[in-house]
């Protein structure tokens, strides 16, 4: 379908393999798309094209495990075409694609062809979720066996929880039997319903409809314990309070099969930025208070959180420009995913290599995915940037086509100078 | 005087200073308003709207006199709600506005926020005439009014601000009018409308009406809408005026000389007691009217002004 790529050199980069550990200045060589040599010092192939990366880092192409790309259904906010180039210059080279699009993914002919759309690009693998439930509707669980034998990564009703705990049962007993994750949203609907921020001082001021950020640790709660009752795995996603974080981490000291991740607006941002009714702000979950935003780094540090994710969500000006709380809520989040998470690099919060990981082995471990290493015989998927190399954040300058960054103005450092998929480069 | 914005979308923003200047300018406009002139010239050639996307009486009207005894042209749009539940014709309608070459623009909004964004759009001053449950900051300063023509002062005095807080942008601009100006400010009512962190603005909150109003210079009654028994807040309209609405027993805590406010229209028997609302002795709730027309001249000039400094 696509040409084999040149050879490619790439010289003099700082080489970080999160898996491995592995971190040292030297050579990287791609050929047949393959990561055939990395180390110092290698010699120059004939015909290779060479890459000079001195002062930058090279680490395996990005992971994001939680992503709406607005195709099928929602081509207006992104296709899988815009949203290639949007990954790609922040260094994603994999994504999991969340299934509540139109039609939702809840049918094995649908992961396949999401997949194959994402392979047809050249650019991006995409890793469909399958429904948690038909039509992604809540009512009857889906056909995980049929599913996930087409591929299917995990199991979710995307930005939708799986509400009634009988279901959530059902859902956990039946999926354990394909050695399959449930992702849950996880946000108790019946507190959740018609809010438009966390419930407080600020949504006070601003006379909005609040969700009390407890919303967040009964549905984890409630979960975890489902998860002990049927033995079933629980991934919750876009995980945003202490107190969910806390049980979450309890939950996995007893040896649970719980994980869960987090979006930078959760540790980079906190409620004060919705201030003038700013819709791009507007999130799912809402963002929270500076405390929570704290206990999020906190759980970054120390392990808790096992992926950082782009939580994209795609949406154009008319589902955004509408009074605050008509507005849609969602964020872009390819293009700023690795920029906004080195921001916890350089302000001492991360390591580098921890951060990394959080982007790239540790979701393709728990997601199975076949990528996210830097290794010998591996499909050379791969980022380069430059880590101290500083942007400004910009609406409507962003690569892609949803511009609803809830970042907008945030200076950050971090360029990314060459993506690589499969050793073909897709950026820079 | 001049305000530090083009619009006024809320008390939030506002700094003391401004308020008094405001305060002051309407007094000026009461004495006028009372010897039956007008000044036609303050704002000849300009255009008001009104634009209304929820049902109100007093308030569009009090605008448009406002207006009108400035010497406006006023027009008044009411937009029926049915065909605005989508925002698109908000910013459509911005782009209206700005075609007519309107100056002023009034507008009440059952979303919060939603004038600031009209703000965004239009070439026009923005007033805010009430949006969702954010802020009516024309009311406050009108209240603000009222309560100083009749104790002097704002600073050091109590008011007890009683019924559906959680609902209301009337609470919510008196309160931060009121404290900038240094008043005590309590609000009391049933935990169910009482609003998350409403203490961090220098609310006390307080859940026993009689505790809530010993010894309070000021009584504001707030209007329950009735969607708040649907939606379940409060059992019932008996159970309500049993426990938060002000009737002269409740009243009789309060300092002997507490004034009974409401910012209308009122549900007699369900938050306010028709013997307190028509005591003249304590209600001032028809000065609070009269007190809207001047408040409104005040910021209808002081906006023209302000618009001019930035032309």
């Amino acid at each position: 379908m696509h040409d084999t790529p040149p050879d490619t050199l790439i010289r003099g980069a700082r080489i970080v393999d999160p898996a491995t550990g592995h971190d040292a200045v030297g050579d990287l060589l791609v050929r047949d798309g393959i990561i055939a040599d990395f180390g110092a010092g290698l010699g120059r192939p004939d015909g290779a094209v060479i890459v000079d990366a001195a002062e930058q880092i090279l680490c395996p192409g990005l992971v994001d495990a939680r992503a709406s790309l607005g195709e099928p259904g929602y081509e207006y906010r992104e296709t899988i075409a815009t949203a290639a180039e949007a990954a790609n210059a922040a260094g994603i080279t994999t994504i999991a694609v969340l299934p509540d699009n139109i039609p939702a993914t809840d049918d094995p002919a649908l992961v396949r062809a999401l997949a194959g759309a994402g392979a047809a690009t050249g650019r991006l693998t995409i890793a469909p979720y399958g429904a948690a439930t038909r039509g992604c509707k809540g009512e009857m669980i889906a056909e995980y066996g049929l599913l996930r034998a087409a591929g299917a990564v995990a199991f979710s009703d995307g930005a939708r929880a799986i509400g009634p705990a009988g279901l959530m049962r059902r859902a956990l007993s039946y999926a354990r039997g394909f050695g399959a994750m449930i992702v849950q949203h996880p946000e108790e609907p019946s507190l959740a319903a018609g809010g438009a921020a966390t419930a407080g001082a600020r949504a006070t001021l601003m006379g909005l409809p609040g969700i009390p950020a407890c919303a967040e640790a009964m549905m984890v709660a409630r979960d975890i314990r489902l998860a002990e009752l049927t033995g079933g795995a629980v991934h919750f996603a876009h995980v945003s309070t202490g107190e969910a974080l806390d049980l979450i981490r309890g939950a996995k000291r007893r040896g649970l099969a719980i994980t869960c991740d987090t979006a930078p607006p959760y540790f980079d941002l906190n409620e004060n930025a919705i201030g003038d009714f700013r819709t791009y702000a507007k999130l799912s979950p809402p963002l929270r208070s500076e405390a929570d935003r704290l206990a999020v780094c906190a759980a970054l540090a120390d392990g808790t959180i096992d992926a950082v994710v782009s939580d994209h969500q795609p949406r154009d000006a008319d589902d955004k420009r509408l009074p605050f709380a008509e507005a849609a809520p969602g964020g872009a989040g390819l293009a700023t995913l690795l920029a906004v998470t080195l921001a916890q690099v350089q302000s001492g919060g991360l390591g580098l290599i921890a951060a990394l990981s959080l982007l790239t082995d540790r979701p393709a471990r728990l997601f199975g995915l076949d990528a996210g290493r830097i290794a010998r015989g591996e499909a050379a998927d791969l980022c380069l940037f430059a880590p101290e190399r500083p942007w400004r954040i910009e609406a409507g300058a962003l690569p892609g086509k949803a511009q609803n960054t809830p970042f907008d103005g945030r200076p950050v450092e971090g360029v990314v100078t060459g993506t690589w998929k499969a050793g073909r480069r897709v950026h820079g | 005087m001049r305000l530090p914005t083009r619009h006024l979308l809320g008390i939030e923003g506002l700094h003391p200073r401004d308020i008094s200047a405001l305060l002051d300018l309407a007094e000026s406009y009461v004495l006028l308003n009372r010897s039956g002139k007008t000044r036609r010239d303050v704002l000849r050639g300009r255009t008001l709207i009104n634009l209304f996307f929820e049902d109100s009486t007093r308030t569009r009207t009090s605008f448009e006199l406002a207006g009108k005894r400035l010497g406006a042209d006023v027009i008044n749009m009411s937009v029926s709600t049915s065909s605005v539940s989508k925002g698109e014709t908000l910013l459509d309608t911005a782009a209206t506005l700005n075609a007519m070459n309107c100056d002023l623009l009034v507008v009440r909004h059952k979303a919060s926020g939603a004038p600031a964004l009209l703000a965004q759009k239009v070439d026009a001053a923005v007033i805010n005439a009430g949006d969702g449950m954010h802020e009516h900051p024309t009311q406050a300063l009108l209240d603000a009014l009222t309560i100083r023509r009749n104790k002097g002062t704002l600073a050091g005095l109590t008011v007890a601000i009683c019924g559906d807080i959680a609902h209301s942008r009337v609470a919510r601009s008196n309160l931060l009018l009121l404290t900038a100006m240094g008043s005590r400010v309590r609000v009391v009512g049933p935990p169910t409308l009482i609003p998350a962190g409403i203490d961090q603005f220098g609310a006390s909150v307080f859940h026993d009406m009689r505790e809530g109003l010993r010894d309070a210079d000021i009584v504001m009654a707030l209007r329950l809408q009735t969607e708040r028994m649907s939606a379940g807040l409060i059992p019932s309209a008996r159970e309500f005026f049993t426990f938060y609405g002000l009737d002269a027993a409740k009243l009789a805590v309060a300092k002997p000389d507490a004034l009974v406010m409401h910012p209308g229209p009122m549900n007699r028997g369900v938050e306010i007691d028709s013997q307190v609302a028509d005591d003249a002795a304590r209600s001032v709730i028809r000065e609070q009217v009269e007190m809207g027309v001047a408040i409104r001249m005040a910021v209808l000039d002081v906006l023209a002004r302000t618009a001019l400094a930035h032309a």
